[in-house]
């Protein structure tokens, strides 16, 4: 009987083409993840069943857990109007400069009162030394902030406006900060906004399971 | 007669002591390349944060006194946050007499079988949450008992947000003495 010759082959694969898929999905992933703005200030959100997704343009209002509250003013919103008009509703004089430096900051956390000379200043403020917008049910700037916004959102919807404005809470802060943001939104008229919150799942067999197993058949 | 050489090679000369170039393999073992590839995509995909934050609606009365709401006692239930996540209820009107009877204190994981509990035993039509936050609660505690009225599908406009009157802060401060809280 005649030998069955098995051809040996290499084990050796090549490699180029998984290699090439690797990092295909590499720069794939490294693409297609949107990049976060650094986020200076530390906030970690309570959690809710709300399944809507966070809006990317906004005007957030940040609460940290120390009671210091922030206004970040995203890119396509009016900020360029918001400041100006700030401005001149409450009588900064910032001059042409100053108004551009206030423009390009990343988010407002300073008093009234120490806007200019913070913008004068060479040395930058960090975060964590401002003091916040004050809140106070006497002195409550975020109000005249918000007065701001609406007068330039003027003659637009107000429901686009409702959607883009986010309170931004640490879940440790008081409660009583929260109710001053709630104050400066309804000293201006607005009763809608939205509250930034991490994703739940709903809990099991309750009421609003129930409802969504139903809707779902 | 001399010969042109036509055999392949072009000038290189054959034969013995004629030292063969080595011919190195071009190709190179990727494996290592493949595994830094697929080490980074793993350390991608697991740092970027998959949470999406959520939004949640809030709805804010406007604050009108020719407007009150009147509220039957029979179908309210005031909620009561206090400081170290803890929550009083009662139900209905705080009466003088009953008072230590009808105040309870419970905490979040009991809230939500007592407003179920409540919600079944009213009609719709009646029923009313009051929610009423102490200075010393959180942020996050307004939040869980606004989500609470979500999972048991509170109905939006039965329930509300209220400031707390100073027999109530009494209340909650005495508990928190007797119980311990700080």
């Amino acid at each position: 009987m005649p030998k069955v010759k098995i051809p040996r082959k290499s084990t050796t694969i090549d490699m180029t083409a998984m290699c090439d898929v690797a990092f295909l999905l590499l720069s794939f992933f490294i693409l297609a993840t949107k990049q976060k703005p650094p986020e200076v200030l530390s906030v970690k959100t309570p959690t809710s069943v709300s399944s809507k997704a966070a809006p990317d343009k906004s005007i957030l209002i940040t609460m940290t857990k120390d009671g210091k509250v922030f206004l970040m003013m995203g890119e396509d919103t009016k900020k360029n109007e918001i400041v100006d008009d700030f401005n001149t509703t409450r009588g900064l004089q910032l001059n042409p400069t100053e108004l551009a430096k206030l423009k390009k900051t990343e988010f407002i956390g300073l008093p009234v009162g120490m806007l200019k000379s913070a913008l004068n200043s060479n040395r930058e403020i960090p975060a964590n030394e401002m003091p916040g917008i004050p809140v106070d049910s006497t002195n409550n700037e975020l109000s005249y902030w918000i007065k701001s916004i609406t007068n330039a959102y003027k003659g637009e919807d107000l429901r686009k406006l409702q959607d883009m404005l986010l309170v931004k809470g640490d879940g440790e802060a008081l409660y009583p900060v929260f109710k001053n943001i709630k104050n400066a939104f309804k000293a201006n008229e607005i009763f809608k906004f939205r509250i930034v919150t991490e994703g739940e799942n709903v809990p099991l067999g309750s009421e609003l399971y129930k409802t969504a197993q139903t809707e779902k058949k | 007669m001399a010969e042109m050489d036509t055999s392949s090679g072009g000038g290189h000369k054959k034969g013995p002591g004629v030292k063969k170039a080595k011919k190195n393999s071009t190709r190179v073992d990727l494996t290592p390349m493949v595994d830094l590839g697929f080490l980074l995509l793993t350390f991608f995909v697991f740092t970027t944060t998959m949470s999406q934050s959520t939004a949640m609606n809030m709805n804010e009365p406007k604050d009108d006194p020719n407007q009150q709401l009147k509220v039957k006692n029979s179908g309210a239930m005031t909620i009561l946050l206090g400081k170290g996540n803890q929550v009083y209820y009662y139900y209905g009107q705080l009466m003088p007499e009953t008072i230590s009877q009808d105040f309870k204190s419970t905490n979040f994981a009991g809230i939500r079988s007592l407003i179920l509990e409540k919600k079944k035993a009213t009609p719709i039509d009646d029923l009313m949450y009051i929610i009423k936050s102490d200075e010393k609660s959180t942020f996050k505690n307004a939040i869980d008992i606004l989500d609470e009225m979500t999972i048991s599908a509170v109905p939006p406009g039965h329930y509300a947000e209220v400031d707390m009157v100073d027999v109530e802060k009494m209340l909650i401060q005495k508990t928190e003495e007797a119980n311990g809280i700080k």
